[in-house]
């Protein structure tokens, strides 16, 4: 047989069941890779479900820094036997097969492409810890040490791991490296080790940062000065919520009296949520909630007042596998329709895309300068994948000289020196942005009333279509302005006057920029572009337009992306090429490389409508 | 259409202790129908905000959908309004509550907007005990789509077309003692003696302050036959007891005769005084608020007035610990941890 030979370059999958504690064990796993020095990426597949289902946490491990889901498994850890057989199946020739093998494998399931590792992890934990719980949590960290050895990792940066993992736990410090000894003594006793697969250390991580897209959106509401949180628990995104709440209790409490300066109230359903952020917007603070695609449809009603009254109001919509409950712990960037049209009648809404954990925390932060600049609610599109995973990321940074952009709101004395009347609705400055008030801020002047019925320029209820077609020719003129206000598109050119154009967005990033790399090495030249904001600037269109062939990566079904750039800008529908995935899992760069390959192959002589493949479908 | 009132006024009017005249506390003309209690209400809320002496401007006036929802613009027209979605109002008041603990909110709902669609948010609002005035205009019918029965009509009750309403009625004060609201009442749009004092007490009150208040609807339902028309509401009224508020900084003068009267001091020293009408009222205690509630309609009478209040509650910015200062105020210097922490933290996650 020949064993897959690889130094930094795998995919290891672990298939646990959940609730048995896992998840720290092969958080550490792959944080020690990182503090190898080597690129990685885990990535948690979880059911919807707190104890006994099947769970797997999949970690590539590349040095050249290509972090994008690659495919296959060369390496499978396999504990539970609910879910071995398809296990097995999964990994790729030459691959390694780890199990626990207290319990004899099932001879029909053994394949003669891979090598089986036995690790009789049950029966060292039987031998070794006389409590229940412990024998089911050691078992984790026994494999963690074997790993050590099959795939020499440095035992020192394990152990260190564990000191800082029980940091004022210091009792569990021992008995956990003492597992991680039994695991790697019994590896380096009975097998040759390392493998035929290793790692060894390097320098490609330099100042970068592991942390979860969520964490980086509740710290970036932090620093973008949110006050106010209004939110609805949901998968996948629980934690933005969590990560504010978490470095607020830190960093926003007064010390002096305790006092906190922020609130957050967890509302009763998702209708609440966006109702608190707009009362709360349109009451002068910042505030935001967060959501996955069911709550946007709860949400919509909400969206469509923020939009037509001009209320800010921030979104993080961590997204799901939709339509309806879907496959709630599944990643998709299935809600991009949803959300840029939520609510009946005209509606378009600003919308953000980051790509890392970076642009979670940079854009969270800026989608409060924009919503109160363009007095409109902002969504920040992030998805599970970003969201819940921890990725590699450069690290955080803030201009200490950064102020905040609050929009044109009318103070005190501007309000008392303004001789002519208060127009909540008027276009002064000719960019579709009106001037607001805060509630309470004159006596007897900028006081007007908020609704979501047609009004004039002054606040005034009216039925008169001209005053309501004004009114909507002024928001449409606000979207324009808009454009110049989101963030511009990053277009990377291959430098040869490339025909071939890839348009992407949000996580599909890293897998993108990686098959335009593989696809190079073929020969075959593209030029890259990621839209990061809705409305889309001129320069998206230029990049249409200045290539023959361009391709539209997504990972939904209807390519919403592309109808999106179809019904804003003026391209049809055939202009643009789908490529799409969308079984829940990550896009990976095989997948693209492949479809990108496929089509100009063809050269659209037979239309590949539909065409089945691995992953996903072209449309 | 609103108007614009005229802006003439008796140069000798009456001025508040902010030289305030009542007519800094009138909005927009109201564009209801001729009788509609809805307006009665409106004119209360004017007189109680006017000799509380608020100014305007602190007040912030939230609505959802329906008349009831229409009329925060026929008061207080130098107040913020937001008549925001059908049933949602609530939520709007808490985000709006939550940013700027140091205005005074004025809720105004209906039936519909309270008892149907916004029972969900109308319930949570009384659980988490936001600091507000929660005023539902109540006459039993969907008025601005015609008349349709609404939740809160008593079942029998006769509509205008001349049908019995099949179901059992919603009563929201005993829905609002049941879930724990701090300040429970009920009184009837016809009856300003009672309603004035009413408000005055709910708006000072720190915490939740419900009052449901019968209005009937002219157009559609004043019909004989309706349990929320003029006639029948007057015929089968009963009060609690008549209610008196004064202001912090008022004196007290008349001496009140002992074992009738009840006083209960709220949070900023102001006093409410309770003649009670049925000694068997304890208004500390919410049992005795609901039993008397059911014996009353047990003998069809409508009981109004103060039910039940907590003048000691701990309102929603007490319970979640925020800063005295209204977070809205708060600036980067306070807000944003800066660089160096940012950089801290990127350190903890390498």
């Amino acid at each position: 047989m020949n064993n897959i030979q690889s130094v930094n370059d795998f995919v290891i999958k672990f298939a646990n069941v959940n609730g048995t504690g896992s998840a720290s064990a092969n958080n550490m796993f792959a944080k020690a890779i990182f503090r190898m020095g080597l690129p990685v990426s885990p990535k948690n597949i979880f059911p919807s479900n707190i104890q006994g289902l099947p769970t797997w946490y999949e970690v590539r491990v590349n040095e050249k820094g290509y972090i994008g889901r690659r495919g296959g498994i060369d390496i499978m850890v396999c504990l539970n036997p609910q879910s071995m057989a398809r296990d097995i199946q999964e990994v790729e020739p030459g691959g390694y097969f780890i199990y626990d093998n207290t319990k004899a494998l099932d001879l029909r399931l053994i394949r003669n492409d891979i090598t089986f590792i036995g690790l009789p992890l049950t029966r060292i934990c039987l031998e070794e810890y006389k409590d229940a719980r412990q024998r089911q949590l050691f078992k984790n960290v026994i494999y963690v040490g074997a790993l050590a050895a099959l795939l020499s990792i440095e035992f020192d940066v394990l152990t260190s791991l564990v000191g800082d993992q029980f940091k004022g736990k210091e009792k569990l410090i021992a008995p956990n490296i003492h597992a991680l000894e039994l695991g790697f003594q019994y590896a380096k006793e009975n097998f040759d080790c390392p493998c035929t697969i290793s790692i060894e250390r390097r320098d490609n991580i330099g100042d970068k940062i592991l942390i979860d897209g969520n964490t980086a959106c509740g710290l970036g509401a932090v620093y973008g000065g949110a006050t106010v949180a209004g939110w609805y628990p949901i998968t996948p995104s629980t934690s933005v919520v969590e990560g504010y709440e978490k470095y607020c209790k830190r960093l926003r409490i007064d010390p002096g009296t305790g006092a906190r300066n922020f609130a957050i109230v967890q509302a009763e359903d998702e209708l609440a949520a966006i109702g608190m952020v707009i009362g709360a917007c349109w009451n002068g603070a910042r505030a935001f909630t967060a959501t996955s695609g069911p709550g946007i449809s709860l949400m919509s009603e909400f969206l469509g007042l923020a939009y037509f009254a001009e209320i800010p109001a921030v979104l993080i919509d961590v997204q799901r596998a939709g339509p309806s409950t879907g496959m709630p712990t599944r990643t998709q960037q299935s809600d991009v329709m949803a959300c840029a049209y939520a609510s009946h009648g005209d509606t378009k809404h600003v919308l953000l895309f980051p790509s890392t954990p970076k642009d979670c925390f940079d854009m969270t932060a800026q989608a409060f300068d924009l919503a109160e600049q363009l007095q409109t609610p902002v969504i920040m599109l992030s998805d599970l994948d970003l969201g819940m995973n921890d990725n590699i990321s450069e690290p955080l940074a803030w201009d200490d000289n950064y102020q905040y952009q609050r929009g044109k709101v009318l103070s005190a004395d501007e309000l008392e020196n303004m001789s002519e009347r208060f127009g909540r609705y008027l276009d002064v400055d000719g960019d579709g942005i009106p001037y607001r008030t805060y509630p309470g801020t004159h006596p007897t002047k900028g006081a007007f009333f908020t609704r979501g019925t047609s009004r004039d320029e002054y606040a005034v209820y009216t039925e008169d279509g001209s005053e309501y077609v004004a009114n909507m020719e002024r928001l449409l003129k606000k979207w324009e302005t808009a454009k110049d206000y989101v963030p511009a598109p990053e277009i990377i050119t291959a430098g040869s006057g490339s025909k071939i154009g890839l348009i992407h967005f949000g996580t599909s990033m890293a897998s993108t920029l990686e098959a335009v790399d593989h696809l190079a090495e073929e020969g075959v030249m593209a030029d890259s572009c990621r839209v990061k904001a809705f409305p889309f600037s001129q320069s998206i269109e230029d990049f249409i337009d200045d290539h023959e062939t361009v391709f539209v990566i997504e990972q939904n079904r209807d390519a919403q992306l592309r109808s999106l750039l179809v019904n804003d800008c003026h391209f049809a529908p055939h202009e643009l090429i789908s490529i799409l995935c969308y079984d829940g899992m990550p896009i990976t760069a095989r997948f693209i490389r492949e479809q990108v390959l496929a089509h100009i192959n063809n050269d659209n002589v037979t239309p590949l409508r539909r065409k089945k493949s691995k992953q996903g479908v072209l449309k | 259409m609103s108007y614009i009132k005229p802006a003439f006024r008796h140069p000798d009017l009456p001025v508040n202790d902010l030289g305030y005249t009542k007519k800094n506390y009138e909005g927009a003309i109201s564009t209801l129908c001729a009788g509609c209690g809805h307006d009665s209400i409106s004119a209360a809320i004017v007189q109680a905000i006017f000799e509380l002496s608020i100014a305007p401007h602190q007040v912030a006036k939230l609505s959802g959908i329906g008349c009831s929802s229409k009329t925060p613009t026929y008061f207080l027209g130098d107040s913020h309004g937001f008549n925001s979605v059908h049933g949602r109002m609530p939520s709007v008041a808490t985000g709006a509550n939550m940013a700027n603990r140091d205005m005074i909110y004025v809720g105004v709902s209906g039936d519909g907007d309270t008892a149907s669609i916004g029972m969900g948010q109308f319930t949570h609002a009384v659980r988490r005990n936001v600091n507000m005035m929660y005023v539902v205009e109540n006459n039993g019918c969907y008025g601005l789509t015609k008349g349709q029965d609404s939740a809160t009509s008593d079942v029998g009750s006769m509509s205008k077309k001349g049908e019995p309403n099949p179901f059992e009625a919603i009563d929201l004060v005993s829905v609002a003692l049941q879930l724990g609201a701090t300040f429970v009442a009920r009184s009837f749009s016809g009856d300003k003696e009672q309603l004035i004092p009413l408000i005055k007490a709910a708006i000072s009150h720190q915490g939740f302050a419900f009052i449901d208040i019968i209005s009937p609807c002219v157009t559609f339902n004043n019909n004989p036959g309706s349990t929320k028309g003029y006639e029948y509401v007057r015929d089968h009224l009963a009060a609690t007891g008549t209610v008196d508020f004064v202001p912090m900084k008022e004196e007290l003068t008349t001496s009140y005769q002992s074992g009738t009267a009840e006083e209960v001091t709220l949070h900023d020293g102001s006093v409410v005084h309770l003649y009670k009408g049925d000694e068997s009222l304890d208004i500390h205690n919410r049992r005795s608020a609901l039993k008397l509630i059911k014996d009353y309609k047990a003998q069809d009478k409508i009981l109004t007035g103060l039910l039940y209040m907590d003048a000691d509650s701990q309102d929603l910015h007490e319970t979640i610990g925020t800063s005295n200062k209204p977070l809205r105020s708060l600036t980067e210097q306070d807000l944003c941890p800066g660089n160096k922490v940012l950089q801290n933290i990127n350190d903890s996650l390498r």
